[in-house]
């Protein structure tokens, strides 16, 4: 049994918040609780991409008065998964954006929001 | 077959759990950082003068990113913008006014609020936080307005000048490190200053203020498409 520490904590929320999103973009019938989903999913990468550049007993990439500046990499975080979680993030609101928009242009046009009243696709 | 349905959900799914549990298995957390990380880490200080090496990374290490990540941002609302087109632009939709309570409030607050929205975004070299956090926050104060003033007051004249402006200057930036510096969005196009204080780490402090007014104007400009459509019957 491995030590439960901060970051295997994280990775199983992670991995288990994969599980429910792929779940929710599967079984639901309603479009809003896909979105929804697939929000989820997206938080789920961004929880696994912060544990992945995790180490412990270390702080955060700022050098302040808490880290020597000429030792900063023995005692910070990986700065490079931060970063991209940033980017992730803000990509991640545009996307639902606009898949909010798709549901509500089709909405308009059905007046349905259940997947299986769109057979427009189907074969 | 709703019985079928369900099984073949299962079986996805427990596959799925398995793969990760595979994957949850083999992972070790890292005790050293990587080839990558320590140059930032070592280098990064004293190549851009920023204190937050996640800001160095965002703005000049990986710049291009996020000159693209803004482009998608601009992409998403001109698309959003676009679908949500009201056909008859000066339709306006029955919505009670605001309570005295609100409009007091908002006025009390939407000043404070894009003040933390502004130290954010330039401070973002020194501290947690930066364009896109302060961005987010302004966006906020946007949608205060939006349910506290009537929204036909606010144009769009404004956030589009905002977001066209702060683009054209990031682009300008960038180009302007090619001229006078080692290549596009080099942040020596200013000196680094002292380290750990305001005006320093070159150009990072107003690329990224710039990056913050661009991302609140997006935000807002997407916030107001969806809201004009709110109550909409056709």
């Amino acid at each position: 049994m491995k030590y439960l520490g901060l970051e295997y904590i994280t990775v199983i929320a992670g991995f288990l918040l994969l599980i429910v999103g792929l779940w929710g973009i599967i079984s639901q019938k309603n479009i809003i609780k896909m979105i929804i989903s697939f929000s989820i999913i997206d938080t789920s990468i961004h929880l696994l991409l912060v544990a992945i550049g995790f180490i412990r007993n270390r702080t955060a990439p700022i050098i302040d008065s808490s880290v020597d500046k000429l030792k900063a990499a023995d005692q910070i975080t990986d700065p490079l998964p931060q970063a991209l979680v940033l980017t992730a993030i803000v990509i991640g609101i545009g996307i639902t954006g606009l898949m909010l928009t798709y549901a509500l242009k089709l909405y308009r046009q059905n007046k349905s929001l259940e997947i299986n009243q769109y057979k427009s696709l189907k074969w | 077959m709703k019985i079928l349905k369900n099984s073949i959900l299962l079986v996805l799914l427990g596959f799925m759990t398995w793969m990760l549990f595979n994957l949850y298995k083999d992972y070790d957390s890292r005790d050293t950082l990587n080839d990558t990380a320590r140059y930032y880490a070592e280098k990064g200080p004293d190549e851009t003068g920023a204190a937050n090496l996640v800001t160095s990374v965002v703005v000049t290490y990986r710049g291009l990113d996020t000159l693209g990540e803004v482009t998608i941002l601009f992409l998403v609302s001109a698309i959003i913008g676009l679908l949500l087109k009201t056909e008859n632009g000066t339709r306006k939709t029955a919505m009670r006014a605001s309570s005295e309570f609100m409009i007091t409030a908002a006025k009390l607050l939407i000043p404070m609020i894009s003040l933390i929205g502004v130290y954010i975004f330039v401070n973002g070299h020194l501290t947690p936080g930066g364009g896109f956090q302060g961005g987010a926050i302004l966006a906020s104060t946007f949608i205060l307005l939006l349910i506290s003033i009537s929204r036909n007051k606010i144009g769009h004249k404004v956030l589009e000048l905002t977001e066209a402006l702060s683009g054209l200057s990031f682009v300008l930036i960038g180009i302007l490190g090619v001229i006078l510096a080692a290549g596009f969005l080099d942040n020596k196009i200013l000196g680094t200053g002292t380290f750990g204080s305001l005006l320093s780490a070159g150009a990072i402090p107003i690329i990224y203020s710039l990056i913050g007014l661009k991302v609140g104007a997006e935000l807002s400009t997407i916030i107001l498409e969806l809201n004009q459509v709110q109550g909409k019957e056709d």
